[in-house]
């Protein structure tokens, strides 16, 4: 176990939700692709904390991390519900002009 | 060596879960791949001396899956792990851009020069975090709180089907406010 090996194995948990989180349709999926991108972000920190720095800062910096993950689930379940209730529907595609 | 052969194992079980995720024909189905690939990672941060994250990573993972299951049968109106779904756009497009990204992050992995270790890690892990949290991160905490508090009004405002005007239910919807019936003009 090294941190190129490590890295490694986050590049390709972080690719896996990359491709979710662009080929899904429903919300919850393309969600989905986001937790598996913060996963290998969280694996991948922890990794170089261990192997570079194993200082106090680098856990508090995963801590943020684990909190951008909450705050993501958090409000992608609330547009979830929004979108739910206004259009009757959970599909990406419905909602393309959220982006304009 | 026991770490190197588990770690590889939970490694080999985080990724192959991720896949799955997109692979298995029913959302309840991918929820639970879903959570077993953030097992093994939380599993994984073991190994790296991270008990209280990685403790926390799994916590949170399997009670946020939890919530996620309940979101598809409420809004899919029936049991998520009997209706199978492929719901894709750009399927070839994301997977060549994910491929990319996937060759760019192990070349930067395996060709950048990385340091070795600074420092030994301290003695309790888990105390020195508490005391980083209370200490000379307290300004990040607070501002984490902070976030998660907004989060928390934010989500709320969304998810809500009242809105501002309609705090005191059917009084205010009409063109009639309550000021002006009779009886509360007496």
């Amino acid at each position: 176990m090294t941190l190129q090996t490590v890295l490694l194995v986050a590049a390709a948990l972080f690719a896996v939700g990359l491709y979710g989180a662009i080929s899904q349709q429903v919300v919850v999926m393309v969600m989905m692709g986001l937790e598996l991108m913060l996963n290998a972000v969280i694996l991948a920190a922890g990794a170089f904390w261990w192997f570079l720095s194993p200082t106090p800062d680098g856990q508090v910096l995963l801590l943020v991390v684990i909190t951008a993950m909450t705050v993501e689930m958090a409000m992608g379940f609330a547009v979830a519900t929004l979108l739910h209730r206004s259009r009757q529907s959970d599909m990406t595609d419905m909602a393309t002009d959220l982006s304009r | 060596m026991l770490d190197d052969v588990v770690f590889w194992v939970l490694a080999a079980v985080a990724v192959a879960a991720g896949i799955a995720v997109f692979r298995v024909d029913s959302m309840a189905r991918a929820t639970y791949a879903l959570a077993v690939s953030f097992v093994a990672v939380g599993l994984a941060l073991l190994l790296f001396d991270l008990p209280y994250l990685g403790v926390v990573v799994v916590l949170m993972m399997v009670m946020e899956m939890a919530i996620m299951a309940i979101y598809m049968i409420m809004f899919m109106g029936m049991n998520p792990a009997l209706m199978p779904m492929s719901m894709v756009h750009g399927k070839r497009a994301a997977l060549a851009v994910s491929s990319l990204t996937f060759g760019l992050l192990a070349a930067g992995a395996l060709f950048v020069p990385w340091p070795s270790r600074r420092a030994a890690p301290a003695g309790d892990l888990v105390t020195s975090l508490g005391q980083a949290v209370m200490g000379s991160k307290m300004l990040v905490m607070m501002t984490v709180s902070a976030v998660l508090f907004a989060t928390i009004v934010a989500a709320l405002v969304l998810a809500l089907p009242r809105g501002r005007y309609d705090r005191l239910g059917e009084d205010l919807q009409g063109d009639d406010l309550p000021g002006d019936d009779q009886e509360h003009r007496r």
